[in-house]
This record gives C-alpha cells, sequence and structure tokens, in this order.
C-alpha cells in the first residue's frame, strides 16, 4: 500500500485552495500596527482544495471509529454518539452563543446547565453539581481540591488518601496533584477492596478513598457502605470515580452508597464524543457539606431568571475558563432527554448484559482471573494463549485483521496480560457475536498457528509499529529536508 | 537466574549490599512483566528515602510502575545511564540495570526481605 504523505509533502510553491479578488480599493496598511503579527509564515504547505480535501479523507478512511463497529475498550465506555445530539448543539442559540454574554441574552443556556446539574444529581444521588471541569481526570482533581478545602476549614488538611488498586489510573495522579500522599489498598481474592486492610489504614490522617464502583475489574463493591462507615467514622470523605456509571444508570446510585464526591464522564456514560472526537467533560458532584465549596458562578434561579452567583466565599475558585465545554453538555443533555428515565436505566441493563454475553461465550477459550460475577465490562488475559508464546499484544493486532478494534490491554495491573472488555449497550446480538467469533478464532490460531498472530496485524495499512522506539525516541516535529 | 548474594521484596526489587552500600534495582521477573523500559524516573542523590518509600517510577511500553525502597537511606548515586539506554532494565535487570545506590541507614532493613531462593519460591505462588 501506498504511504500517505504528510500534508508538508505534497505542497508546491504558489499553490492554493482559492484566490480572492484583486483590491479595488486602495489597501489600509498599518491597521494592525503594534499588534504581535508575523510578517510571513514559512513553511506552511501550499496545496489545492481538492488536495486537501483528499489528503484528509483518505486520513480518515484508515482511521476505525465507533461509527464503523465494535469499539470494546474496557473502561473507556466507547458508546455510540447518537447524531441528534450533534443536531441540538449545533442549534445557532447554543452553537453561536457567547459564554461573555449578558445572562439576560443566555436564559436557555443557563437552564441548560441548571438542567443538566439537577439531572446528574437525581442519577447520581447527589446534592449538587458543577459542569466545569473539562474531563475525568479534573473531575478528579476537582473533587481533591473540594475535600481539601472541608478539610482545611475545620482545621486539618489531613495528609493522605486511600486508593485500591483497582482503581482507574488517574485516580493516584489526582490526590498527588492535591498534595496528597497515595496509599494502595491490595484487592482481595474476589478483586473488591481488603476491609481489614482498609479498616487498618483509616487514621485520622486520611482524607479520602478514591474508590471506582465497579471498579477495573468490572466488580461491583458489594462492601460499599461498609467501605464508606469505615471512613466517614474516622471523618474522611468517599470520592467515586463515576467512569464506570454506566453500569449504574437508573439502577442504583453512589449518593445512596456513602459517596461523598463523584465525577461522572459524558463523554462515557452519556454518549458524547470520546478521544479524538471532541472534548471531554467531567462534571463533580457532591453531598450538601461539600456544596460551599464548589467552584463559580454557580448557575441559581432568582426571581425567576437565572443568574451567575460569584458570592460564595468557601469556593475553590474557578477550575475552568467560562463554563467548561458548553456544547458537550448540551449534547449530553440531548441524550438523556431522548431516552428518559426508563431509557437511562435501560443503559445499564443492556450493558451489562451485552458484557455477560461475551463474558460467558468466552470463557472456555480465554483465561478469567477473578470469576467474581462482573457489571458491564469483564477482564480476560492471555494466560492459556502464554503456553503458545501467544501475548495478549499478539491478540489485539490480530484483532485488528479481523475488524474489531482491540480491547484494553495490560491494564488493571493486578491482571497480568490483560484484556479488558466493554462492549457497552451499542453492540447488537449481531455484532456482539462477530467479536466472540474474531476472539474464538484468535484462540483457536494460537494453538495451531501462533507464528500468524505473532506477525499480526497482515490486512491493515501500517504492519505492527515499533513501539518501543516510538517512546524511547519519538519524533514529533516534522522538518523538511534541508 | 537470581543472584544468591542478593535480597528480594515481594514488589520485586533486588537489593545487593557492599559494606553499607546497598545497590537496589528491578527482577527479571519485574522487567519481563512490565515489557520494554522505556523511562526510569531516578530521584535526586543526597535524597533521603525510607523503607517502602517512592524511588521513582518507570515506564514501559505497557505500564507506568513505581519502585519501592525495600532499605532506609540516602541516595548516594543514581544510574544515570538509563537517561540514554532504558533497555538496560530488560537486558540486564541485575547488573547494568542497576537504579540507585543508597548509603544504609539500618542494615536490620535488610532481615525482613527474602532470600534468592525464598523469592524464587514466592514467584511459583504468584505463576499458580
Amino acid at each position: 500500500m501506498i504511504r500517505e504523505p504528510l500534508i508538508f509533502e505534497i505542497s508546491d510553491k504558489g499553490k492554493r485552495a482559492f484566490r480572492l479578488p484583486k483590491l479595488d480599493i486602495k489597501a489600509k496598511k498599518a491597521l494592525f500596527e503594534g499588534l504581535a503579527i508575523r510578517d510571513a509564515i514559512t513553511d506552511f504547505p501550499q496545496v489545492s482544495e481538492v488536495e486537501v480535501v483528499r489528503h484528509f479523507t483518505r486520513l480518515s478512511q484508515q482511521n476505525y471509529c465507533v461509527d464503523l463497529g465494535i469499539y470494546p475498550l474496557g473502561s473507556c465506555t466507547m458508546k455510540y454518539n447518537p447524531k441528534v445530539n450533534e443536531k441540538v448543539a449545533a442549534l445557532d442559540g447554543f452553537a453561536q452563543s457567547h459564554p461573555l454574554a449578558p445572562v439576560d441574552m443566555v436564559q436557555g443556556n443557563l437552564e441548560v446547565i441548571k438542567l443538566v446539574e439537577d439531572y446528574l444529581g437525581e442519577i447520581a444521588g447527589m446534592n449538587a453539581f458543577t459542569l466545569q471541569p473539562s474531563a475525568g481526570a479534573q473531575g478528579e482533581l476537582t473533587g481533591m481540591m473540594l475535600i481539601h478545602a472541608c478539610h482545611e476549614a475545620r482545621g486539618n488538611p489531613r495528609k493522605i488518601v486511600l486508593i485500591p488498586d483497582s482503581a482507574h489510573g488517574t485516580n493516584p495522579s489526582s490526590a498527588h496533584l492535591c498534595g496528597y500522599t497515595v496509599q494502595e489498598i491490595k484487592s482481595n481474592e474476589n478483586g473488591t477492596v481488603d476491609l481489614e486492610d482498609l479498616a487498618q489504614r483509616m487514621t485520622e490522617d486520611v482524607a479520602a478513598l478514591m474508590v471506582t464502583n465497579p471498579n477495573t475489574l468490572g466488580v461491583f463493591e458489594y462492601d460499599i457502605c461498609k467501605i464508606a462507615e469505615i471512613v466517614h467514622t474516622k471523618g474522611g470523605f468517599v470520592y467515586m470515580d463515576g467512569a464506570n456509571m454506566n453500569a449504574l444508570t437508573g439502577i442504583c446510585r453512589p449518593g445512596d452508597m456513602g459517596v461523598d464526591v463523584i465525577h461522572i464522564n459524558l463523554h462515557k456514560t452519556f454518549s458524547t464524543p470520546h478521544g479524538g472526537g471532541g472534548p471531554g467533560s467531567g462534571p463533580v458532584g457532591v453531598k450538601a457539606v461539600l456544596e460551599p465549596y464548589l467552584p463559580i458562578p454557580r448557575v441559581e434561579m432568582k426571581d425567576d431568571v437565572y443568574v451567575l452567583n460569584f458570592d460564595r466565599p468557601g469556593s475553590i475558585g474557578r477550575v475552568r475558563s467560562f463554563h467548561g465545554n458548553f456544547l458537550v453538555v448540551v449534547k449530553a443533555l440531548a441524550y438523556m432527554l431522548s431516552l428518559g428515565p426508563d431509557g437511562i436505566r435501560e443503559i445499564a441493563e443492556m450493558a451489562v448484559l451485552n458484557a455477560n454475553y461475551i463474558r460467558k461465550s468466552l470463557e472456555k477459550d480465554f483465561h478469567l482471573k477473578y470469576t467474581t460475577p462482573t457489571l458491564h465490562e469483564c477482564v480476560f488475559s492471555d494466560k492459556l494463549q502464554k503456553d503458545h508464546g501467544v501475548s495478549n499484544l499478539d491478540i489485539a493486532k490480530r484483532l485488528i485483521d479481523l475488524g474489531v478494534h482491540p480491547p484494553t490491554m495490560s491494564f488493571p495491573l493486578i491482571v497480568h496480560g490483560a484484556l479488558m472488555i466493554e462492549p457497552t449497550e451499542t453492540e447488537s446480538r449481531r455484532d456482539l457475536d462477530m467479536f466472540i467469533e474474531a476472539m474464538k478464532q484468535i484462540a483457536r490460531e494460537a494453538k495451531e498457528d501462533p507464528g500468524i498472530l505473532k506477525s499480526a496485524p497482515h490486512q491493515s495499512y501500517v504492519r505492527r509499529l515499533d513501539e518501543t522506539t516510538a517512546a524511547r525516541n519519538p519524533i514529533v516535529k516534522w522538518e523538511r529536508e534541508k | 537466574m537470581y543472584p544468591n548474594n542478593y535480597h528480594y521484596t515481594k514488589d520485586h526489587e533486588w537489593v545487593a549490599v557492599n559494606g553499607d552500600t546497598a545497590t537496589v534495582g528491578i527482577t527479571d521477573y519485574a522487567q519481563n512483566h512490565l515489557g520494554d523500559v522505556v523511562y526510569i524516573e531516578l530521584p535526586a542523590v543526597g535524597k533521603h528515602l525510607d523503607v517502602h518509600q517512592t524511588i521513582g517510577s518507570i515506564e514501559s511500553v505497557k505500564a507506568v510502575s513505581e519502585v519501592f525502597s525495600p532499605v532506609s537511606g540516602e541516595v548516594v548515586e543514581a544510574n544515570i545511564e538509563l537517561n540514554n539506554s532504558p533497555e538496560a532494565v530488560n537486558q540486564d535487570p541485575h547488573g547494568k540495570g542497576w537504579i540507585i545506590r543508597l548509603k544504609m541507614k539500618n542494615k536490620g532493613d535488610l532481615q525482613a526481605l527474602m532470600s534468592a531462593a525464598d523469592y524464587e519460591k514466592y514467584l511459583e505462588g504468584l505463576e499458580a
């Protein structure tokens, strides 16, 4: 196959997409005098319109996306992004409004913010939400800052945050960024939090426990109420990473389980584009005790009009310019309203059913380290294939040949050679069967013809990439040969 | 495979003792599970480490993991060769792939560690 050149490489001097007619009035020269404007642009690609269109269309065709097929990245919740969301977010009143417009001109937009805060509060069982954080990890940091502010107001910000080894990978860094020391809680043989280990580590130096529920194994923390009690008894807070809310929506509410702070990923659970498709959004919900510390401004109703309240002395301040990724919030609202309460419950029911259908169908072909029942995802490993010299990397690469995006690999770390599969509720029985058949074929090939796996992918635009060299010596900038 | 005169931790670090200097690295088992190592974050010389305190992080194509200090003491040398050739951790984990040297504060720390034979037995338990 021919390598698609970089756009710089197809540049020819003087080519351009369109030409403006010659000026028929006198040019005004010094219009921008004194401003930092460069005199000339060097090395900007010079290409015609058709070349630009073909270049990017060809690149897009080499890509895989959720509009093409199953995208079973565990923990990522790569669900389909309904087109109606885009249509609603593109309405002029949303897309063309300015974030600094006077509030009386954007009452509808403020209503969207208030509605989404209230709906998320209802779904998660929390008293108040902020929509400012740009994505999950920023939501985690915001949540940690709220906890820090509350402890500080009580006279002692505390030093430690406890995190189970089955938590999301970003949790430790968020706690660390907030100035906390992280201590790890071991999983027990069921893959859930070891209560004894927790009770032992839970002291009055511990600010919070950060728990992912269901955790990265897809296992629901059945003892979550006991866990919360242990943490609360010593004056700590329970932070829940809500990245896996897709397994719970409409079924149960973290707020009812003793969770004090939660972040929710609109780009996972609420179907807004994910990855390269669009910015994220990581709203944070809190119980009433933490509400005074939420970021400003807050959208409030005063005399039947929505206003922005900046006057909140306890607030941690802004965590993001303006109102967060507002159009992402609009898309999430479109999703919630198009599904309604029953539909929101059905998300979780179907997501759990689909994941368990895959788990049951593949449990004889791939090893399951933890056999505890799982919800919306399941974690297999390459243990059975290792005997034939085949690793999870080989399995993932071969899936590309079979037209499927590979699952999340080598995470969580408590399962060696992990293959973490989350189909989401998006997939039909037919598409799930196609994925299962691909995985079964790979299990057969591992026994009969491992070589085909070791050298996969064979059908893709590029073959196996040298990830090690790419990580050790990254070349991140193209330079024209002199 | 595992040098007899080294001491080992459950987190797969090793310690080689020479007088009151301890050299610390990660075991062959650890490098094998990490896969190709691409970056090692080294501590500053002079830093004091307690038992089980984080020495730094080690990044492979698969994951980022922390390396914990098996003994307490002061960092007297960090293997800066690893900045240019992190692959030494994969190629020679018990030799050229060493990570730091510590001036030990308490030789008694070694008593909590495993011998090569015990460590190999421990690994068998993990593989089961």
